[in-house]
């Protein structure tokens, strides 16, 4: 597929920028990368992005030749994103992080309904950021799959004082998708605005936001192989406004507009996702299955999140009697890059509110979130190589800690 | 404390350290003993519970201030060590 910059026709003028300097070939060195919660880019998009630093730098409010070039350019990235959410290009924002975009949001949807209540309803798994808000006092508790227990969420927001509801497509930990559809409608009737947050799902999880759905929406475009960046959608009739004086850039939304270059990234990233995203979807499934049968195999291991109802890239499971820091260190001594939601394998005093909510094991704890195919050519290698170590990965940890007799 | 049922203290520890020496505790007890536990780690607050329900014991939890009291009821001894899929 050609890229981006050349389907917007831009001219080849911005490459006198380079100076003469050979390109290094773009290699994100991936080998093992079973961790791809933010993972590196899709090739494509680092070969626009290293374009659009010439084409694509300058500021889009600007004037002059170089500021309407990248004017130009940012519509149509914004253009490409807004179908990534399904919303219009005048509905979306840019912003530096997914967590700012959620953060704002639910911002601008609490002040907007601020007389009509001050509570925001959250499931217990949301993401931090979000439940750190103001309004987020009591959280709606989760199954043990970690799917959202729908009676009680519909019973928060009969409880009155609601200025916003949110939910998360689908848990970026363990995996689970969420009741959006029924969600969705319970908001409805109670005319409270809904947040979706889609940013474990954008790009991997195809009909993870059902058309119509939310009032508001944020993805990340790391999940689909773009650079970490916040998309924020308020679809047009939600009342929404943030405190303060008015922010110029973004829709309203905020202080500067975004850097260029990173935009394009995102935008080039979906679209090469996006043409691929049923294939994938299978693939990934498959390998993440894998990984699960070969979990659920070794004694005291507990695997984690809905076994059907989930993301296809994302599988978590919990070593009982074994330490995750240790257990990271021991899968990365055999070249297999995974993460973990232990309080000990983190900065984090605490372990994982996810697992902690979901009632499962906190301890020796892996994640895998599997890179894309397009990104990791290497991955379904990974996976088998996971597969035949972790029964003893396992095993050496437990014997180095002195458990393997329990 | 004679006669009552055995104390782990794991005041002080960090995870996994608390559930390991639960269960080296608990391993050569029969079933339907008892044994307690100290602990003032935030993440045994999930990984007991959750460690009970995996092996088939009750555990019942009492706050102190500085720290939380685990009584665990030990289940008949499991033999499918493998058990395995949280959600079935």
């Amino acid at each position: 597929m050609q890229t981006l910059l050349h389907h917007l026709r831009w001219s080849q003028a911005g490459q006198r920028y380079r100076l003469g300097v050979a390109r290094s070939p773009y290699d994100p060195q991936v080998s093992g990368l079973l961790d791809a919660a933010r993972g590196p880019l899709h090739p494509l998009a680092a070969e626009t992005f290293d374009a659009a630093l010439s084409a694509g730098w300058a500021d889009p409010t600007r004037l002059h030749p170089p500021g309407r070039r990248a004017r130009a350019l940012l519509d149509g990235a914004r253009e490409v994103l807004a179908d990534a959410l399904g919303v219009r290009p005048d509905e979306l924002s840019v912003h530096g992080s997914p967590e700012s975009a959620l953060e704002t949001g639910l911002a601008g949807l609490r002040h907007a309904r601020r007389r009509a209540g001050s509570r925001v309803v959250a499931g217990a798994t949301e993401r931090s950021v979000l439940l750190l808000q103001p309004g987020v006092d009591a959280v709606v508790p989760v199954e043990r799959t970690g799917r959202v227990d729908l009676g009680a969420y519909a019973a928060a927001l009969d409880g009155g004082d609601v200025a916003a509801a949110v939910l998360q497509t689908a848990n970026a930990e363990v995996g689970t998708r969420q009741p959006v559809p029924e969600v969705d409608a319970d908001c409805r009737e109670h005319g409270v605005p809904l947040l979706l947050d889609a940013t474990a799902s954008l790009g991997r999880d195809p009909g993870a936001i059902p058309s119509r759905a939310g009032a508001v929406l944020v993805g990340d475009a790391a999940t689909f192989g773009g650079p970490p960046l916040g998309l924020l959608a308020v679809r047009t009739g939600t009342r929404w406004g943030l405190p303060g004086p008015r922010r110029e850039a973004e829709q309203g939304r905020e202080h500067a507009p975004p850097w260029v270059p990173l935009v394009l990234a995102a935008a080039e990233a979906w679209r090469q996702t996006a043409a691929v995203t049923a294939a994938e979807e299978s693939a990934a499934r498959t390998l993440v299955d894998r990984v699960r049968r070969a979990a659920a195999a070794v004694p005291d291991v507990e695997v984690v999140g809905d076994p059907d109802d989930r993301l296809p890239h994302v599988v978590t499971f919990s070593v009982l009697y074994a330490d995750g820091e240790v257990l990271l260190e021991e899968l990365a001594r055999r070249g297999l890059l995974v993460a973990s939601g232990s309080a000990c394998s983190s900065s984090a005093l605490r372990p994982s509110h996810v697992l902690a909510a979901l009632g499962v094991l906190t301890h020796g704890n892996v994640r895998v979130t599997l890179p894309l195919g397009a990104v990791s050519p290497t991955r379904a290698d990974d996976i088998d190589r996971l597969c035949r170590e972790l029964p003893d990965a396992v095993a050496a940890v437990r014997r180095r800690l002195g458990t393997d007799d329990l | 404390m004679s006669g009552g049922p055995p104390v782990v203290d794991a005041r002080g520890a960090r995870c996994p350290v608390p559930v390991i020496r639960l269960a080296r505790a608990a391993r050569d007890l029969p079933p339907g003993a008892t044994v307690l536990l100290l602990a003032d780690d935030v993440a045994a607050w999930s990984d007991v519970p959750a460690w009970a329900r995996m092996k088939g014991h009750t555990v019942t939890l009492h706050e102190d201030e500085h720290w939380t009291e685990f009584r665990v009821v030990l289940g008949e001894r499991r033999t499918d060590r493998g058990q395995a899929d949280s959600s079935t």
